[in-house]
């Protein structure tokens, strides 16, 4: 146990690519908190996609032991954040496990929109705050301009900000000092009844459910009974631990100490994050306020590619939910596609993890259909429902009105490429909230709805600022609009999985672009193939694919046999890989293809 | 449910609705065409003498496997087989001889090159018992022959035809079409001067790039311009059809044409799905030995081919039994290539042997004007001849 002064809690906050994982490597290091040898780059990243994407993913945490310059032994705390919108909800809850933040600024680029998102989170959760400029080893780097930068945009002192090259290690041990010097020690009293913070848990096959926990108020010992007092469960704590970043076993935990237990808890969702954790006996009387539990705000259809890998991917998603609760799923049957399942995300990030995961960890291809936001459908019956799935769309005499999730969308962009940021927002159905300059950058911020953003806006965005901008967004809340239901038929079937809800208003173009695509992505068959894209019964939209001419080998003897019978195996392994559809085969990229625009 | 063997016996084989026949590989040429993929080396110094002791020593070989069979066709290919020595032909035909039974109206063709050169050999060719050679024209202009790198002239390919049909009772020759910038009227004028030439038969190919030609090379890095886009090219296949129809030489394969009764009997045997047996550098075989199958492979590369062969007493670097799935796949991607189509009996045979049910397909296939089934044949229709490889796709058990 540490008396509370020698303890300091921290996080680090930064945009993607500034330096985050880096600098907490070098910060592990320079303690010697993990040997050289045992050193990973991103040390906290434990994933493979986290390393490889260089993006965290969960938070995660280590205890570094730190003697200072004036001779005392200090406790670090360090809780690794993620940087993504997706996972800001696990953002802002570890930050009320902390005191204190390094704000890590790269002084080659400045503050970025993550920046932003992720430094309020901070500022909400009372920390005080450190500003980190990085990567001063390079040329390009400007400490004093985007020092400047910090506090125009943010409005925070930076005139003592560190500077610091993680990749170098110039500056680390100014960084420690500051650590203990300029954030606060955490407050709590041993002498309470026991209160602790539920932070984190997550699925370990070894261990079952590792449960992090910051104490506040009281002690808590191996072999303690404990309460979770939003469940009401009661548990027996089995092992008691501090991560460095490995578990090491601790007799006790006090007041301001981060630490993890196991309590033969079955599976994450037994336990609530933001919980309050006490004993079972003279526990405390009043409970943490807890969080509201994350809420998937985008939906898509994952199928197996090969149908006879159904229940392995079954099997694959309850897996990967053991350990994520903020992911869900539901059974689903398409008429193209087969047995799948709905899948809730909490963002596109958080989409594409899971499916990589699921395509590389449990070896399943998968096709994915577009994403869609959930929809609050108003019946004429008064009733109000939750449309999760555009195949499922009810008969729109039923329909009194829709309303959809909006978002308030924040971009900071090199002035050059502002119009076409503006344009892009604009066709997106944006609403200009705010547009503010600092230096050479723009910060636009735009009420969006979600369901245009959820696609490829990001992409978009990305391309037409050739990737200059960073964006960043918050849901806002629900509000109503004249949204339809757009389907497509491929030779006069319907293709439920590429159905849509569109606005009215952009039906037409949205009809049109994915006819056009389509049309590009189905191949030529032996016969020609209408596709439209309808309201109703209503068409808004048609091309033909003509029918394939010419598709013959001039020159076939005796010698050829093999070769050509070999290319024949493999064009029908091929196609394998189409959906049949019908008369007609579509290729599976073309279900989210399809919904790509280039506009 | 598999026959008793001793009805087996009494059935004749599969291979015998196609025949017998037996390939030679020569595999040199002078020089090595742009768009050409076939097994062909150049090389300066050839000792004649030692390729034939190599070439007896198989047919001996293949002789004792088909012990009895009566052979219709002997087909010299490469290469530039016109290259040979006359007197290399010569023993080996007379080796043929020796071995097998001759079909009274046997064909021996040799494929040549319109040069003088080997017109000069033409006559020695006929001594030795070659009845029919198809020469490799390729085009009837200059710059296209030199655009296709061949070594001959238009005026120097002419004269060797001459020479050629005046000594051979069947001549055919190979046109390439769709060539770089050709357009369908310049490809019409060229058929009708080409009709007006041809003695009985013509293979007409549409230029086809291949992977590990000078072409493919040139195409995968965008250099290759002037290809017709797919409808230009199934107008100048339809054309090429109707054109030759009307002049007496309609299609019977896919892009070989000739007087009806002159189609090549060779090459029937592949296409109809018979025995064959390839002998030389990289040459294929499929030969049914003891009831199965089997497919043989020569080794590619020339030195390697003769060594095994002086050394192991055979030049074969594989021989693999071709199962009931393959030789569905191989009989109907043969036989959809010619007019006549198959024979849904015999196909029907093989697809129940294998376990395959192809008749729903063949059945989705006539519904969309694909194929016809009528006279007991399974048959491409008109519409269908053009986009064979998708109805392969769409007919063959996956």
């Amino acid at each position: 146990m540490t008396d509370l002064d020698h303890i300091r809690n921290f996080s680090i906050v930064a945009h993607i690519d500034h330096g985050k994982s880096t600098l907490a490597d070098r910060l592990i290091q320079e303690t010697g908190t993990v040997k050289d040898r045992d050193m990973k780059e991103q040390m906290l990243d434990s994933m493979d996609i986290e390393r490889e994407r260089g993006i965290t993913i969960k938070a995660n945490t280590v205890r570094i032991d730190y003697v200072a310059d004036n001779g005392e032994a200090y406790v670090l705390n360090l809780i690794d954040t993620p940087g993504h919108v997706d996972f800001a909800y696990e953002v802002s809850r570890s930050m009320r496990a902390v005191e204190g933040s390094l704000l890590v600024v790269d002084s080659t680029q400045g503050v970025e929109a993550q920046t932003l998102a992720n430094v309020y989170h901070a500022l909400d959760a009372d920390h005080e705050i450190v500003p980190v400029l990085n990567k001063i080893d390079l040329p390009a780097s400007e400490c004093d301009r985007i020092a400047a930068q910090i506090e125009d945009v943010i409005g925070i002192d930076a005139s003592q900000a560190l500077r610091v090259s993680a990749k170098t290690g110039e500056g680390i041990r100014a960084t420690l000092e500051a650590i203990v010097h300029r954030l606060p020690a955490p407050r709590g009293d041993r002498d309470a009844p026991l209160k602790a913070m539920l932070v984190d848990s997550w699925y370990d096959a070894y261990l079952g459910v590792v449960v992090m926990i910051r104490v506040m108020d009281g002690v808590v010992r191996k072999g303690d009974r404990i309460r979770m007092m939003q469940t009401d469960a009661l548990y027996g704590i089995d092992t008691l631990a501090v991560l460095k970043p490995q578990m090491v076993p601790i007799p006790e935990l006090g007041p301001g100490e981060i630490g993890v237990f196991t309590a033969s808890i079955k599976q994450v969702r037994d336990t609530r994050v933001g919980d309050t954790i006490t004993h079972e006996k003279k526990g405390c009387a009043v409970a943490l306020p807890g969080f509201k539990p994350a809420q998937p705000v985008v939906f898509c259809g994952l199928f197996p590619v090969d149908a006879n890998q159904f229940e392995d991917l079954r099997e694959a998603i309850d897996k990967l939910a053991l350990n994520d609760a903020s992911f869900s799923s539901e059974m689903e049957t398409s008429a193209a596609l087969g047995f799948g399942f709905r899948c809730g995300f909490l963002g596109l990030l958080h989409l594409e993890v899971i499916r990589d995961r699921l395509e590389r960890e449990y070896d399943i291809d998968l096709i994915t259909t577009a994403p869609s936001v959930v929809y609050h459908l108003f019946m004429k019956d008064g009733t109000v429902r939750d449309l999760h799935n555009p195949a499922d769309m009810p008969d729109l005499t039923l329909v009194d009105h829709v309303e959809e999730p909006r978002i308030k969308a924040t971009i900071l962009v090199p002035d050059e490429y502002l119009g076409d940021v503006l344009k892009l927002c604009q066709d997106r159905r944006g609403v200009q909230l705010d547009l503010t300059y600092a230096g050479q950058r723009a910060m636009a911020v735009y009420d969006l709805p979600l369901n245009e953003v959820v696609f490829d806006f990001y992409d978009r965005l990305k391309s037409v600022t050739k990737g200059y901008a960073s964006f960043d967004y918050a849901m806002t809340g629900y509000q109503e609009d004249n949204l339809v239901k757009m389907s497509v038929l491929v030779n006069d079937e319907p293709v439920d999985a590429l159905s849509m809800m569109v606005h009215r208003d952009r039906a037409e173009m949205r009809g049109r672009a994915m006819v056009e695509k389509l049309k590009d992505l189905i191949p030529r068959h032996m016969f020609k193939i209408p596709i439209q894209a309808a309201i109703g019964s209503k068409v808004i939209a048609r091309e033909t694919l003509s029918a394939l001419r010419k598709d013959v080998t001039a020159k076939c003897y005796g010698g050829d046999a093999t070769r050509k019978r070999k290319l024949l195996d493999k064009q029908k392994a091929g196609k394998k890989k189409m959906r049949q559809f019908g008369k007609v085969e579509i290729p599976q990229e073309a279900f989210i293809s399809a919904l790509k625009m280039d506009s | 449910m598999p026959l008793p063997s001793w009805w087996r016996a009494v059935l004749p084989e599969d291979w015998e609705e196609g025949g017998f026949g037996l390939y030679l590989h020569w595999p040199f040429c002078q020089s090595k065409c742009p768009y050409c993929d076939f097994n062909s080396h150049v090389s300066a110094n050839i000792d004649q003498d030692r390729w034939a002791q190599a070439y007896l020593g198989e047919i001996d070989r293949i002789g004792a496997l088909t012990a009895g069979r009566v052979l219709r066709s002997v087909f010299f290919g490469g290469g530039t087989p016109s290259l040979m020595e006359p007197a290399l032909v010569d023993v080996i035909l007379r080796k043929v001889r020796a071995t097998w039974a001759w079909a009274n109206d046997i064909e021996i063709t040799l494929e040549a090159n319109p040069t003088s050169v080997e017109a000069g050999r033409f006559a020695g060719f006929r001594a030795a018992g070659v009845n029919r050679v198809s020469m490799g024209v390729q085009a009837l202009n200059d710059a296209d022959l030199r655009a296709l790198g061949r070594r001959h002239s238009l005026a120097e390919a002419r004269a060797a035809f001459d020479v050629a049909r005046g000594l051979f009772d069947r001549v055919s020759f190979d046109l390439i079409y769709a060539r770089q910038d050709q357009t369908p009227a310049q490809w019409e004028r060229e058929l009708r001067e080409a009709l007006a030439m041809a003695v009985d038969h013509l293979s007409l190919y549409q230029l086809t790039i291949e992977e590990g030609t000078a072409f493919g090379d040139r195409f995968a890095v965008g250099k290759l311009h002037g290809l017709p886009d797919e409808d230009r090219a199934a107008d100048m296949y339809l054309r090429t059809q109707e054109i030759t129809a009307a002049a007496g030489m309609p299609g019977y394969e896919v892009s070989n044409h000739a007087k009806p009764g002159q189609e090549s009997r060779h090459n029937l045997i592949y296409w109809r799905y018979g025995d064959y047996a390839g002998i030389g550098p990289g040459a294929h075989g499929r030969l049914t030995v003891g009831g199965q199958r089997m497919a043989t492979e020569a080794h590619r590369a020339p030195a390697a081919w003769l060594e095994q062969v002086e050394q192991a007493g055979h030049g074969e670097s594989l021989r693999e039994p071709v199962d009931g799935q393959a030789q569905l796949t191989e009989m109907v991607m043969m036989g959809l290539r010619l007019h006549e189509g198959i024979d849904l009996a015999r196909l029907g045979r093989l697809a129940d042997r294998s376990g395959h049910d192809i008749y729903s397909n063949i059945n989705g296939l006539r519904d969309i004007g694909m194929v016809d089934t009528d006279g007991g044949r399974l048959r491409l229709t008109e519409q269908g001849r053009p986009v064979l490889n998708a109805v392969l796709r769409r007919l063959l058990p996956d």
